[in-house]
């Protein structure tokens, strides 16, 4: 039905920015395509995920965008079948060689979940345990204290540090996972569908939060809302889903672009469908 | 008439109209039922013993409690039952727990999920089902026999391991589901900020985990606690147990006879003298009790557990 739609690095396209050299990339994904068993679930994905923006990917359910969200900090080697081809590169360094840890990528990589996921324990406690196992040895009352303010929320819980974290709000918790992923002081965020599960006002909080966050960190947000990947994002990667004659489902990236010119002037017919409302 | 109905009369009418659910009320009723029949089995049963039993104890008191065994059933006594029963528990508790907990631990987190494991799980809940005399002749044969130079033959640590294999499957298998019911979700975020499995599994699963391994745990001490046949083939004797004053306690374990409150139960229900009918009631008594203290102690310190584990 469709060919694989080949696109150019997006520097190219952007005249008003400064050339752009190789090292601006924290990730440059090179025809990532991702197997579960037999079943290819993405195909041919090419990115490149600049440092301080956010970059978006947007796309129809089974399109593969969590798949390949999941590839940056290996989280899919949790998956016993899941297999993965192509290249991912981290500064340079290929995520997917043999010597690389996926625990240690993991420090480096932060990750929020759609929904919001706290330890079953104390406030403090969810933020503690990931600076402790990683060794942490410095004031943890501090460092605490700083991630919970970075993610607006410390004005919330600082009375209740001890209290159970799942006594929060759905937005609350939300904010206390990337309070958590923050403070393993990672350089890159990945947010699959971080207020899907949450309401409007929460929503815009988590937005709010991640215009603040990028001036610190890389973030790369999954998300069904295009409102939300247009309100937030630098950049947006449109996926979609590639129906072969067999009846095979593969996602594969259709444009990749700075998100004004995906929502303006989209190059391709099925990204103008897509955000326009008229897709399927 | 009637030619007009409003739209709130056909609402209420469609609200209001009341079929017979026969077959849901015959479900009820039959459900109800069986369960009378079950609590009615156990009330006679409990009934029974205790009108048989009760003379003893009230006559007897602490004497029937504190007294050693004694072919006269008159002076007879289960202290050496309750002392062997404890002993078995504490090393079934020392043996079975870490074991099953550690291979249940195994077969969720780390094994992969292979023909092999499969192959394994099915097998050990196709033992869990094996009837308990046999693990009674494994014991026989491996504890008793094998080990002899490990457990002294037939002393209360061959008898204590036989009922530890024999609960084993049970603990696994109680274990395994407990692991399994851990949210997924809890395990992403603790990979997400970069804890190996190890870490996922001690700081997180484990501790969400522990309400419910220790309630299967709870239940497959009970089974051990009851269980009188496993025992008879692994050694256990009536008397002698405790009553040779010139052993040290480590002695008796490592080297001595052994005996349990079921096999006390199993030997005086044999006797043809009337006596020891309400002897045998009034151990079966001791029995329960100490069964019901066990599990209150068990469920206390799991709503501790479970405290802990949602507070932090």
């Amino acid at each position: 039905m469709s060919e694989i739609i080949q696109r150019e690095a997006a520097p190219s396209e952007a005249p008003s920015s400064p050339p752009e050299v190789w090292h601006d990339f924290v990730l440059d994904v090179r025809e990532l395509s991702v197997y579960y068993g037999d079943f290819q679930a993405v195909r041919d994905v090419d990115l490149a995920i600049r440092r301080n923006e956010v970059t978006a990917l947007i796309g129809p359910s089974g399109c593969g965008k969590s798949t390949v969200l999941r590839c940056f900090n290996r989280m899919n080697d949790l998956i016993e079948s899941a297999r993965v081809e192509g290249s991912i590169t981290y500064h340079g360094v290929d995520l997917y060689g043999p010597d690389v840890d996926p625990v240690e990528v993991r420090r480096h990589i932060g990750m929020v979940f759609q929904k919001p996921n706290p330890f079953p324990k104390s406030i403090y406690d969810n933020i503690a345990f990931g600076p402790r196992i990683a060794g942490f040895d410095g004031d943890m009352d501090l460092l605490v204290e700083e991630s919970l303010t970075k993610a607006a929320l410390w004005g919330e819980v600082k009375d209740k540090l001890d209290q159970s974290a799942y006594a929060l709000s759905g937005g609350q918790q939300q904010r206390l996972c990337i309070a958590r992923a923050i403070a393993t002081n990672p350089d890159v965020l990945l947010m699959d569908e971080p207020a899907s599960a949450l309401d409007p006002i929460a929503t815009l909080r988590i937005e709010e939060l991640m215009a603040e966050l990028k001036q610190d960190y890389t973030i790369v947000v999954v998300t069904h809302n295009m409102q939300q990947a247009a309100r937030v994002s630098d950049r947006t990667a449109f996926f979609t889903v590639d129906v072969r004659e067999n009846g095979q489902r593969t996602g594969v990236l259709v444009e990749f672009n700075d998100t004004s010119t995906i929502f303006t002037n989209p190059r391709e017919q099925r990204t103008e469908d897509y955000i326009t409302g008229r897709f399927g | 008439m009637a030619t007009t109905l409003t739209t709130s009369d056909l609402v209420r009418q469609s609200l209001t109209s009341r079929k017979t659910d026969r077959l849901g009320t015959l479900l009820a009723v039959a459900l109800l039922v069986s369960l009378f029949c079950v609590l009615g089995l156990l009330v006679t049963l409990i009934a029974s013993i205790v009108a048989q039993g009760w003379g003893t104890l009230a006559d007897r008191g602490l004497e029937f409690v504190q007294g050693a065994l004694n072919p006269e059933p008159a002076r007879a006594g289960v202290y050496q039952g309750i002392i062997g029963s404890v002993l078995l528990m504490v090393i079934v508790v020392l043996v079975a727990f870490p074991l099953g907990i550690g291979a249940a631990v195994y077969l969720e987190e780390y094994a992969r999920d292979s023909k092999i494991t499969r192959a394994l799980t099915a097998n050990i809940r196709n033992l869990a089902g094996v009837p308990s005399i046999v693990f009674g002749l494994l014991g026989l044969a491996v504890f008793v026999k094998l080990l002899s130079g490990l457990t002294g033959g037939r002393t209360v640590i061959a008898g204590g391991l036989t009922l530890a294999v024999l609960v084993l499957p049970i603990m696994i298998i109680t274990a395994s589901e407990a692991l399994r019911a851990v949210p997924t979700s809890i395990r992403e975020a603790a990979y997400g900020v970069g804890a190996t499995r190890w870490e996922v599994v001690r700081h997180h699963v484990l501790p969400v985990a522990a309400p419910a391994i220790f309630t299967g745990a709870v239940l497959t001490i009970a089974r051990a606690f009851g269980e009188s046949a496993p025992l008879l083939l692994a050694g256990a004797i009536v008397g002698n147990f405790l009553s040779n004053g010139t052993m040290s306690t480590w002695q008796v374990v490592t080297e001595g006879n052994y005996t349990a409150l079921p096999i006390i139960v199993f030997n005086w229900a044999r006797q043809p003298q009337q006596e020891f009918r309400a002897i045998t009631a009034a151990a079966i008594i001791v029995l329960l009790v100490l069964l019901f203290i066990v599990n209150a102690g068990a469920i206390l310190l799991r709503d501790r557990f479970e405290k802990r584990a949602i507070r932090g």
